[in-house]
């Protein structure tokens, strides 16, 4: 019988910080800029220049830590990371080491080890065939990103599957997205995930040997290079071998794990602390316009949305989870909050409509207008299908949905209204047949008959209602 | 003419305020004197005088101003006295320099340094060594020699340099000239081409005391570039004090025996002589760590010294010697740019702060560091300065210490402990030893700096010592 493997699995997550300038000089961030054109003296290491701490980003560092619930540091050091490579102008990277900002913590079921902040490098471009330094016929270097401040936030190893730590990942985004430190894309880079993996049997609590991955620059790469890595590692141990401590770069396009060279990992840092800062020094005020900022998070508010607003677990995660959904929701109850269970159903259908990536505070439909229409459809003022109509216009050309209901004649037909029992006797006399079962009780038959009224009215009927009268005239 | 160059900078300055003297005149005959340099002091000199005077009663009255290389000056040579950075004009200007510009004190020329400030005799530099204009068979000390014999000679009214170890106060000391290390974090290292960050400070070297009074008023003040510089507590007046009288000066008996050469320990003796004269207590104290803080120096300052100086690796300015990989071009360039004694430094520091050696290296350095200034501190409580002599030998000749790179290392031993400490030490002329000038070494507490140079000023009249057989 073959041993059964437990992963375990710590996330090392690098986000770059919405700070309007870099982390040490006054340049602007930028993305997608041309090359090399935010840079000066200090960002460039320029012999001379001293670097300056942003304080917007130790704000954001702040933040980030309460956020996790973690332990302020009130004095923290920087510390000097030395090695050589091009996209490092000073030879050094400033980073925090041994005293970071914020320690421990969690968010949801994993515990934070620390989180502490440092600049980014500058960007190295390899022309040539291989895309690594080594092989390619030159390099050049843009230092637009060079200096641009991050976080690193690093998981303890709670994590124990791939589609977990994706999870995982999803809701930290959305957090610091929310606390609205971080642009948090991963495509552009703003948000960098690495993964230390290993496994062990299941049962046992010492910890296997551990790889680390890199290169897992999207959520679904995440899952998937975390899972070859743990069928890799599996593997080695099934055939009787030891898995090797290495770092591995993740290859989306084969699933393919490869070490990266040695040379480029063998690293004796000779951190020290960098004599050109002094000690950051967290103040009270500081802790409290922290505090001030920090924003309900989303973990917090899917479940004010399950508990006080009645949403079903799903839906409210969905919500929540995506920060601007979930603004957008609270601005619609804001204008109409009678029925929030009707309100937030009818979202996903807006997001369907204008794209699941768009954000609907973008579209031409107001979340007035959103509210509006969910009431209509609470009070039966409009048919769920009609008013999936006026929503597609809405989404077209915006307005007021009680104008185009109107104006459309979309409005509800009810009881009230001769036209709708004239109608329901057509498709009475047009089936007696099934009419006869539903007046035996046969509850199934009532479809075809209530699809003929549909038809007929074009949705704008109300089914629960046209339901009730089919019964009530086939007595 | 001759005149003019035997003017102090503040007596210059003074007759430029009062417009009895054209600043345009003054700096052309400075220039002229720089310009024909015979000392390898200066690494560049202007080619014409600013334009337009300067600024109406701007307080430094257009007196020319020469700069150690190592500090950035925009469009201008700044080498910081190494191969690696031949050439290199920085887009920006020191923030010392230009608080002295805006002061009314023009740039002069650049003069020549040790390599990276690293050294105690000028003959560390990429440029060649500077020649001690009261023998020129000698060096003038390092690593601001150029600046020092500058001033010494008259080929400039005042300049600025920097100290790490004591490299303001003993080329000043070996020159006959005034050499003043600041506390640190009183001036900015902003545009300051590092060498230790933790120690480095920006300082004046001039012919006397009121001159480097003037310099320090304009240098100080917090400034938002560095972290680390400070806001200056009071202000820089001109020293006017004449007697001691009630001045308590400490002796560390570590400081100021073993190690001395007996010509500079006879010259010490008397200026101490003479200060009680003046009114001054003068006692034994004793700085029981300050015989380690060599050591401890010459792990720090290499260690920060080995971060600082990667940048200079090819890739975007100074010197790059191609070469087919990215490891050989990094090893060509910096094989190439960097001196040996650079070269040493970097592996030193290297070693200090390597994964297994830090704590013992490094970290207990860093703790000698503690205990040297709590040392100071505590001297302070019953003194108000630390006086010695700055440095244990006058000027010595050219290549006498080459070789001995540990020999070289003790020049620093009175000069070293004071920056450890962060704290101001002036360094005044006390007499000539065999026709060789002497220096005596005053240390205060912080940001004492005006007090230190009203002490020196008393002393300095009590001594009168002449120094224009340098500048014939
Ligand atoms: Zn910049």
């Amino acid at each position: 019988m073959s041993t059964e493997y437990e992963p375990v699995i710590g996330l090392e997550i690098h986000v770059q910080l919405a700070t309007r300038t870099k982390m040490f000089c006054g340049c602007d961030l930028s993305f997608g800029d041309p090359p090399n054109t935010h840079t000066c003296p200090v960002c460039l290491g320029l012999p001379g220049t001293l670097p300056v701490l942003n304080a917007r980003a130790v704000h954001f560092g702040v933040l980030i830590g309460l956020a996790l619930g973690s332990q302020i540091a009130e004095r923290s050091l920087f510390h000097r990371k030395n090695y050589f490579y091009p996209d490092l102008p000073k030879g050094y990277q400033i980073s925090q080491y041994d005293v970071p900002l914020c320690s421990g913590g969690s968010l949801g079921e994993v515990c934070i080890h620390r989180v502490h902040l440092e600049e980014d490098a500058a960007k190295l471009v390899h022309v040539g065939e291989s895309g690594r330094i080594h092989g390619s016929d030159r390099s050049v270097v843009d230092f637009n990103r060079g200096g641009t401040p991050l976080v690193e936030i690093v998981t303890e190893p709670d994590l124990h599957a791939p589609d977990q730590a994706r999870e995982w990942l999803t809701l930290l985004r959305a957090t610091l997205k929310r606390l609205g430190v971080s642009d948090v894309n991963m495509d552009e880079g703003s948000l960098r995930c690495d993964a230390n993996v290993s496994v062990r049997p299941v049962g046992s609590q010492q910890l296997g040997t551990k790889t680390e991955l890199k290169n897992m620059n999207s959520f679904r790469y995440l899952e998937r290079g975390v899972r070859a890595e743990i069928e890799r590692q599996i593997g080695l141990l099934q055939s009787g071998e030891a898995v090797a401590q290495e770092t591995l770069h993740f290859d989306p396009a084969s699933d393919r794990l490869t070490p990266l060279r040695s040379k480029e990992e063998a690293h004796d840092y000779r951190y020290f602390p960098e004599p050109d800062l002094v000690p950051l020094v967290v103040t009270g005020e500081m802790h409290a316009a922290a505090q001030a900022d920090l924003a309900e998070l989303p973990a917090a508010r899917a479940k004010r949305f399950e508990q006080q607003l009645g949403l079903a677990p799903d839906r409210a995660r969905e919500l929540a989870f995506r920060t601007e959904l979930g603004d957008y929701y609270e601005r619609a109850l804001a204008a109409d909050g009678h029925d929030p269970v009707t309100v937030a159903n009818w979202i996903p259908q807006l997001v369907e409509r204008i794209g699941s990536d768009a954000d609907p505070a973008q579209s031409k439909v107001t979340p007035e207008a959103l509210a509006t229409l969910a009431g209509m459809v609470s009070a039966k003022e409009v048919a769920r299908d009609a008013a999936r109509d006026v929503l597609t216009r809405l989404v077209a050309e915006g307005g007021d949905p009680r104008t185009i209901v109107e104006e459309r004649g979309l409005g509800s037909l009810t009881a009230d209204d001769g036209g709708l029992t004239e109608i329901i006797d057509r498709a009475i006399a047009a089936d007696p047949a099934a009419a006869e079962q539903v007046r035996q009780g046969n509850m199934r038959a009532v479809g075809p008959l209530v699809g003929f009224v549909m038809k007929e009215t074009k949705g704008r009927a109300d089914g629960g209602e046209v339901t009730r009268l089919i019964r009530e005239r086939v007595g | 003419m001759s005149e003019l160059i035997d003017l102090t900078a503040a007596q210059a300055a003074k007759l430029t305020r009062a417009g009895e003297l054209d600043p345009a005149e003054l700096f052309e005959a400075y220039r002229a004197r720089a310009a024909g340099d015979e000392l390898n002091a200066f690494t560049w000199v202007a080619d014409v005088a600013p334009a337009g005077p300067p600024a109406a009663g701007a307080p430094l009255g257009g007196v020319p101003l020469a700069v150690k290389d190592l500090f950035c000056t925009e469009g201008v040579p700044s080498q910081a006295g190494s191969r690696i950075l031949e050439g290199y004009r920085p887009p920006y200007t020191a923030t010392v320099v230009a608080q002295l510009a805006a002061g009314g004190a023009p740039l002069l020329g650049k003069t020549n340094q040790d390599e990276f400030a690293m050294g105690s005799s000028n003959e560390n530099s990429g440029y060649g060594p500077v020649l001690n204009p009261w023998d020129r068979s000698r060096v003038p000390g390092g690593s601001s020699g150029g600046s020092a014999a500058a001033v010494a000679a008259g080929l400039a009214p005042w300049a600025i340099g920097t100290d790490t170890g004591g490299s303001i106060r003993q080329p000043a000391a070996l020159c006959g000239i005034v050499g003043l290390k600041p506390t640190y974090g009183a001036c900015s290292r902003y545009g300051m081409i590092a060498f230790a960050s933790s120690l480095d400070q920006a300082g004046p070297l001039t012919r006397d005391v009121t001159d480097a009074a003037m310099l320090l008023a304009h240098m100080i003040g917090h400034d938002e570039r560095d972290s680390t510089s400070l806001p200056f507590p009071g202000e820089i007046a001109l020293p006017a004090r004449e007697d001691l009288r009630g001045v308590r000066f400490g002796v560390p008996e570590e400081l100021a025996g073993d190690g001395i050469e007996p010509g500079v320990l006879d010259s010490f003796r008397a200026t101490l002589e003479l200060a009680k004269r003046l009114g001054a207590t003068v006692e034994p104290c004793t700085l029981p760590h300050a015989p380690h803080a060599l050591s401890a120096y010459y792990l720090i300052a290499p260690a920060e010294a080995s971060a600082n100086l990667a940048r200079y690796d090819g890739v975007r300015y100074g010197l790059r010697v191609d070469a087919p990989d990215l490891i050989s071009m990094y090893t060509r360039t910096r094989s190439a740019g960097f001196g040996p004694e650079v070269k040493r430094r970097i592996m030193l520091g290297t070693y200090a702060l390597s994964s297994g050696y830090y704590d013992a290296y490094y970290g207990t350095a860093q703790k000698v560091r503690t205990m040297i200034a709590e040392d100071f501190r505590a001297v302070f409580e019953g003194f108000d300065f630390v006086v010695t002599p700055t440095s244990p030998w006058t000027a010595f000749e050219l290549g006498a210490k080459t070789a001995d790179p540990l020999a070289m290392y003790l020049n620093d031993f009175c000069t070293v402990p004071m920056p450890l400490a962060g704290i101001p030490a002036v360094s005044i002329p006390s007499g000539l030893s065999a026709g060789l000038p002497v220096g005596f070494q005053l240390a205060g507490p912080a940001f004492s700096e005006s007090r230190l140079l009203d002490a020196a000023y008393a002393l300095e009249q009590a001594i009168g010592f002449d120094g224009s057989a340098a500048r014939r």
